[in-house]
């Protein structure tokens, strides 16, 4: 477990140092997960038991770690109250048309490529 | 009463306290949602921050200490994207065929995402920093701040509206998906990392491993394509 975070911190941090180093305009996670998905494409096997574990866990309690960024809602409810009607619609409407649209023209070209 | 003012002090200087709540609320979240028989509305993360939101405000406690200690779960997220290479290469197979497919598909939906919002806003006569505040808000959180840095909104209003966003997409996504007879995993994953990134991808993991996988692959792919195509679609709009 504790070789698998090592991993996955490694990925990350050579992302950061990336990112920095070549001004991309992409997170260093991003291209950490990008490092590792071709580490794991190169050593031609299914990923370490280990590493998939952990992987694993993470990723079932991914929702658990947005939570402390989303408190900081509590900063801009001034803001949100001033101009609810316009942010709220752009959310919600926005948002749901985005998935609408983007499942459709996602479900027409797998039907047609092959 | 002293006794009691030293424990407060301890409680608020310590990052014990806000840990535990959040995990608290963590849990709690979870419960609500098995109460409310896993429904797609059922949102564990609106939830946890709705219960946490409410008792800072009640306590009066400052948000920066509160994520003093939150910070340490907030860390996690870094090393939780990089774990989105596992599902991805789990299911390579199945991905590799449909690859500019995917593309084609999020590329295309990322930036409809940002269009649709962008023109409600400016419709309601929003402010000009809230519309370029909107812009982004359908990306991971730390390059959606990085566009809206760039192209002039407030970089942490929209933190909120990503958090918001994502939570409205893995709710109320799956429900509009049905509505358009969207059936295809592949297909709904694809749609809701494209508008719901890592929170969509939560939900999206829990229910199918191909939905999981495409949603992820969706949320690096849109991370990548509006952080190169936004600033400068902006600058041709409005610069």
């Amino acid at each position: 477990m504790i070789g698998a975070l090592a991993t996955l911190l490694v990925c990350q941090l050579a992302g950061e140092i990336l990112a920095r180093a070549l001004h991309l305009p992409v997170p260093g996670p991003v291209i950490g997960m990008v490092l590792l998905f071709l580490g794991l494409l190169l050593r031609r096997r299914p990923s370490p038991p280990g590493l998939a574990a952990t992987a694993d866990a993470l990723l079932g309690n991914l929702g658990l770690l947005f939570v402390p960024a989303g408190v900081g809602v509590v900063l801009y409810l001034p803001l949100l109250a001033r101009d609810w009607v316009p942010l709220s619609l752009a959310v919600l409407v926005g948002t749901l048309a985005a998935i609408a649209c983007t499942g459709r023209l996602a479900q027409w070209l797998l039907r047609r490529i092959p | 009463m002293n006794e009691l003012g030293e424990i407060w002090v301890y409680l608020a200087r310590e990052p014990l306290a806000a840990l535990t709540a959040t995990l608290l609320a963590w849990l709690a979240a979870l419960r609500l949602q098995a109460a409310c028989a896993r429904h797609p509305l059922a949102n564990p993360v609106l939830f946890a921050v709705a219960i946490l939101a409410a008792v800072l405000l009640l306590a009066g406690i400052d948000y920066r200490s509160y994520f003093e200690g939150a910070q340490f779960v907030h860390f996690l997220l870094g090393p939780a994207t990089v774990a989105l290479a596992v599902p991805l290469h789990r299911q390579w197979a199945l991905v590799r065929r449909s690859a500019w497919v995917a593309v084609l598909a999020v590329v295309t939906g990322g930036i409809f995402a940002a269009a649709v919002g962008v023109a409600i806003a400016l419709a309601l006569d929003a402010a000009p920093e809230v519309v370029a505040s909107l812009a982004p808000r359908s990306v991971t959180t730390p390059v959606a701040m990085g566009i809206a840095e760039r192209i002039g909104g407030l970089p942490s209003l929209t933190a909120a509206l990503v958090i918001g966003s994502g939570i409205t997409g893995a709710a109320l996504g799956p429900l509009v998906l049905d509505l358009v007879r969207v059936r295809d995993m592949r297909a709904r994953g694809l749609a809701i990392g494209t508008a719901a990134h890592g929170i969509g991808t939560a939900r999206a993991l829990g229910v199918s491993a191909a939905a999981g996988a495409f949603s992820g692959l969706a949320m690096g792919l849109n991370a990548l394509a509006s952080a190169l195509l936004l600033p400068l679609i902006w600058r041709f709009l409005f610069g």
